[in-house]
């Protein structure tokens, strides 16, 4: 298992180059995004007011304070659940180029063939370490449909922002695909224990 | 009719409420610390090992920046000790933890989660229609109230199941619910944590009961030794599935399991699992008749 760093936003060669298990600490820009803000996107049909090319998109709906001149301060930032938008992620890769989700207890085995097809990774986090994400966040820089608050777009600028797992690569790997099935099995020994 | 006493009672359990949802968000108690690090201890898959040291850091982080442990600051549930001669009324009491949850929400400024179930719009500071929710219990012969502040992230709450086993299913049926419920929820619960599970009484009080039992300090045992011997029985069982830390493959699956029982029906043979993430958060005072306020992170 490699470990890298990347800078984002990225490309399809980089992102090729994870392999699930792999460690990875990145830099630059990332995108938050979560369940509203997917829906208004996919569902109702508005396109979104940034760029998502090559983006690397964050589950997560921060705590913030909002400053007199209208930007945001972080408070404490942490990531959500993913799987309740495994539907979103063909769409994401197809239509705006997004390379890498992240978020916590992964992607069910739908993800697996539109992220090798479309050269995408999902990362895992560590759901409710906040206090630590928060300090790689260096700052809220763009906040776009604050009406969805908490589940605005956001974009943030980060430095160390790791360590991610990765979990499912681009060539058709899947951490959670292989725990679960390994866990299946392993069921069937065990109720037969009982 | 507002006495003097009620006054001073109600306002030392809404400061009480508003501590302690601060306090059990930001400086999670000893015992888990402790179960923690056993945990890293232990676990000798690579993502298993990435993630706990992660984990422990991050106790760390928030320890250093006062910030919180998690971003997810829950819904406020809190178990309500009443002795039958504590001078304020339960229906008071529950308007002042609520007034103390929305005070803490907005003062520190806590994100605040609660929304209209079918609107989905946003219904105050952590508070709603029956938010925050209290657990009871009455206690004859005692003047005093212990208040403990449970803020249940979502992630793990989500991953709450019940079955209505029937009794030909015996102990066996309640062992491979659990099992199945657990490896079914893999990664998305923030897992190592604390399995709670309900067992008898009946469908709404199983879960009930699977809540209380998330509640308790991590590893100690149920009183009763067929349900002690249970929770000795499944936490081991547990972590044989491999599922590991948030789901990425390991040894530890789960920091402890505790069960909670009632009596049932000869028919009946329920049980719910209710899930507690790894950042067990949890907070207590004791507030006496006076309005005097002891602040406990271990109860």
């Amino acid at each position: 298992m490699a470990t890298h760093r990347l800078t984002f936003p990225t490309t399809e060669e980089q992102i090729r180059e994870l392999r699930a298990g792999d460690e990875v600490t990145v830099d630059g820009h990332i995108i938050g995004i979560r369940d509203r803000t997917q829906i208004r996107i996919f569902d109702q049909g508005m396109e979104p007011p940034m760029d998502l090319a090559g983006a690397f998109l964050l589950h997560t709906a921060p705590g913030v304070r909002k400053l007199e001149d209208g930007r945001y301060e972080k408070v404490c930032i942490g990531t959500t659940t993913s799987a309740r938008m495994v539907r979103f992620t063909e769409p994401l890769g197809e239509r705006y180029g997004v390379r890498a989700i992240c978020g916590k207890g992964g992607f069910p085995d739908e993800a697996i063939e539109p992220m090798r097809r479309l050269g995408m990774v999902y990362f895992a986090i560590v759901g409710g370490a906040a206090a630590l994400e928060t300090t790689q966040i260096e700052e809220i820089e763009e906040v776009a449909w604050e009406e969805l608050m908490p589940e605005c777009l956001w974009k943030f600028r980060v430095k160390d922002f790791g360590p991610l797992t990765v979990g499912i690569d681009a060539h058709g790997n899947s951490l959670y695909h292989d725990v679960q099935a390994r866990a299946q099995e392993k069921l069937k020994e065990l109720y037969a224990r009982l | 009719m507002t006495t003097a006493i009620d006054t001073d009672l109600y306002g030392a359990v809404e400061d009480a409420a508003a501590y302690l949802y601060v306090w059990a968000l930001k400086d999670i108690p000893q015992d888990l610390r402790d179960a923690l690090e056993d945990a890293a201890g232990k676990e000798t898959s690579v993502p298993g090992q990435r993630v706990l040291s992660t984990i422990l850091k991050n106790v760390q982080v928030a320890d250093s920046e006062k910030n919180l442990v998690c971003q997810d600051t829950g819904i406020a549930v809190y178990t309500c000790r009443v002795g039958e001669h504590f001078p304020l009324h339960p229906a008071r009491i529950y308007a002042a933890l609520k007034a103390g949850t929305e005070r803490a929400t907005i003062e520190h400024p806590l994100r605040s989660n609660a929304v209209h179930t079918l609107t989905r719009e946003n219904t105050g500071p952590n508070t709603g229609h029956r938010l925050p929710i209290v657990h009871w219990e009455f206690v004859s012969g005692w003047d005093g109230l212990d208040v403990k502040c449970v803020p249940k992230g979502s992630g793990s709450e989500n991953m709450s199941f019940l079955k209505m086993c029937v009794p030909a299913d015996g102990v066996k049926g309640i062992k491979q619910f659990v099992l199945e419920s657990i490896v079914g929820a893999g990664g998305k619960p923030c897992p190592p944590g604390i399995v709670g599970v309900g067992i008898g009484g009946s469908a709404d009080y199983a879960m009930y009961l699977a809540k209380e039992a998330i509640a308790r300090p991590i590893g100690t045992r149920n009183p009763d030794p067929h349900v002690a011997q249970l929770e000795e029985e499944l936490f081991e069982l547990l972590n044989e599935t491999g599922i590991g830390p948030m789901g990425l493959g390991g040894d530890i699956t789960v920091l402890n399991c505790h069960i909670e029982h009632a009596d049932t029906h000869m028919t009946l043979n329920p049980v719910a699992v209710n899930y507690q993430c790894w950042a067990a958060r949890r907070a207590s005072a004791h507030i006496q008749p006076d309005g005097a306020v002891e602040y406990d992170r271990e109860a």
